[in-house]
């Protein structure tokens, strides 16, 4: 070995050259068609068999409005009771009793097992089977009365959801390291509270972007309770156009709100699942 | 006469067909700092998860306190606590694992204050109070808000036996509380345990550093293939161990 005062000869100075920027052809000619396609597109849709004027009309109307207001509302409450009983039953699924096990295993297999738009239907024609529902000696009532399209489409969507989230809920549960049950017993914290103060909470930054997905999914899966007469905003906008015939304007303005809901969910969801991260090394630097 | 904080009979535990606990009795004085060797799956943590019911043993009996943990005798037979039953009897121990196992979405505050607000349902305030306390025994006073992920290993350490210590525990159970840290942050928590020994607590600690055995420990115990070989004062076992299995283990590890 040689000791080496000075760097090896040959290899040129690079420092005051630049990298020269490429132009890229064929990424150029790819947008160029895709404007070319969308053009196309719209223009044919411009000159197409649609009034815009009703559809800018219609999308501020009052019965769109009010349909919107209640696809979200629907479509929170239904979330909320999927999140309430997948949370249970995924924690039934994990629990070393066997009656809870099949009991929770049951649930997920009824509910994923059959169409939704089926359990709609069942729920709300529920009065064919039990004529009057209630508290025997207590409090009855006429089944017909109770089971209300509102009732009905909550209970079909949040039910048939549940058996989803349950086993989103589960996988998240699954994801919280052993030793966190563990430390959380050796502090002696109970079952339940362990679940719910330790390990819920660090499932919950797993579980959200799934969820966030199943979300979305409800908005428009609440559209299916327009067969059960639940006034959401596809409902109304059919009910428009069976009186004035514009169908496509109106598909199109449900779509509009369709869109514009899903895209305000998206930054939405970001602040949740910041608020779940947090202790956890930041994801998004 | 004093009696044993806890009092080991003839335990024994299976996992399938493996045995990891052959017969153990052994008893732990109150005050005393005993230190657990012995080669990798010869069942140290085995024993150390039995004291604190995160595992159940086959056979045997463990009592902690004069109390006999997991079960109960009645009318001849022994009858399965229940877990609230359980949990009580857990107060007793604090545990400090290999892994730390803090509360990662908590703060080092929190993750010491969760237990004793949550389970004994003691005054927040009060208990906030006695958690910044803990925090500054063991060196940490600053990092009261930080996060387990803006710690570093022997920091994260050190808060975990803070949380162990805030349930107030007659007994603490370390499982090679070191051997997950960088031999530079090794120091800093060994000194915590020292100090903590100096304050009278009685410990079972599981380790493989012989130096902290010699030094704090006052009893030594090796174990082998799930049974206790040797057990004595930490100068004769480490210094002069009476069995062969015992200097073999001490000549492979030093
Ligand atoms: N839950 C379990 N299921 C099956 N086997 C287990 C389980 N826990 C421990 N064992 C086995 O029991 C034996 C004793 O394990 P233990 O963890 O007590 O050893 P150890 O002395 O602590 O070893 P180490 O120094 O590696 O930590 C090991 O062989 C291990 O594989
Ligand atoms: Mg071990």
């Amino acid at each position: 070995m040689r000791a080496a005062p000075t760097l090896a000869e040959g290899f040129p100075d690079l420092s005051q050259m630049q990298i020269a920027r490429e132009i890229h052809w064929r990424r150029w000619l790819a947008a160029a068609a895709i404007v070319v396609v969308l053009a196309a597109i719209a223009r044919a849709f411009a000159n197409g068999q649609i009034e815009w004027s009703y559809v800018s009309r219609f999308l501020t109307a009052k019965v769109i409005l009010q349909g919107i207001v209640n696809t979200m509302v629907m479509a929170v409450l239904a979330m909320a009771l999927g999140i309430v009983l997948g949370a249970v039953a995924a924690i039934m699924r994990l629990s070393p009793n066997p009656v809870l096990k099949s009991v929770a295993a049951g649930y997920t297999w009824l509910f994923r097992g059959t169409p939704l738009i089926l359990q709609l239907l069942l729920w709300f024609n529920l009065a064919l089977v039990f004529p009057t529902i209630g508290i025997p000696g207590l409090w009855t009532a006429r089944a017909v009365d109770v089971m209300t399209p509102f009732l009905a489409a909550l209970l079909g969507l949040g039910i048939n959801q549940g058996a989803y989230t349950s086993e989103v809920m589960r996988a998240g549960m699954l994801s919280v390291d052993a030793g966190q049950y563990e430390a959380a017993q050796a502090i002696g914290l109970g079952r339940l509270r362990a679940l719910r103060r330790i390990i819920l909470p660090q499932a919950m930054r797993v579980v959200i972007p799934p969820l966030g997905n199943e979300f979305i999914g409800m908005v428009k899966a609440t559209s299916l309770a327009s067969v059960i007469q639940y006034p959401e905003v596809l409902h109304n906008a059919e009910n428009i156009y069976y009186a004035n015939s514009r169908v496509i304007e109106l598909l199109i303005v449900a779509g509009c709100w369709y869109l514009l809901v899903v895209s305000i969910l998206t930054p939405l969801q970001m602040l949740l699942e910041r608020h779940f991260a947090r202790g956890t090394a930041r994801i998004n630097r | 006469m004093t009696k044993p904080l806890v009092a080991i009979r003839s335990v024994s535990k299976a996992f399938g067909e493996f045995q990891a606990l052959r017969n153990v009795s052994l008893d732990v004085w109150p005050g005393e700092v005993l230190c657990l060797i012995g080669a990798s799956g010869s069942g140290k943590t085995t024993l150390l998860r039995c004291i604190n019911q995160l595992t159940v043993i086959d056979s045997g009996g463990i009592w902690l306190d004069g109390e006999m943990l997991g079960v109960r005798e009645e009318g001849g037979k022994l009858r399965r606590l229940t877990d609230r039953q359980i949990a009580r009897q857990r107060l007793k121990t604090g545990m400090v694992f290999q892994r730390f196992n803090l509360f990662p979405h908590k703060t080092a505050l929190e993750n010491i204050t969760e237990g004793p607000v949550q389970v004994q349902g003691r005054n927040p305030g009060e208990v906030r109070a006695e958690a910044i306390e803990l925090l500054r025994r063991v060196g940490l006073a600053t990092k009261a808000d930080s996060y387990p992920s803006q710690l570093s290993g022997g920091q994260q350490q050190r808060v975990a036996i803070a949380r162990a210590l805030a349930m107030k525990p007659m007994l603490m159970l370390f499982d090679e509380p070191t051997s997950a840290l960088d031999p530079e942050l090794v120091g800093e928590v060994l000194a915590v345990m020292k100090e903590l020994a100096q304050s009278g607590m009685t410990m079972m600690v599981v380790t493989h550093e012989l130096g902290f055995a010699r030094e704090v420990a006052d009893r030594v115990v090796y174990m082998d293939h799930g049974a206790i070989v040797e057990s004595g004062r930490a100068a004769d076992v480490l210094g002069a161990p009476r069995e062969a299995r015992t200097r073999a283990f001490l000549a492979a590890v030093i």
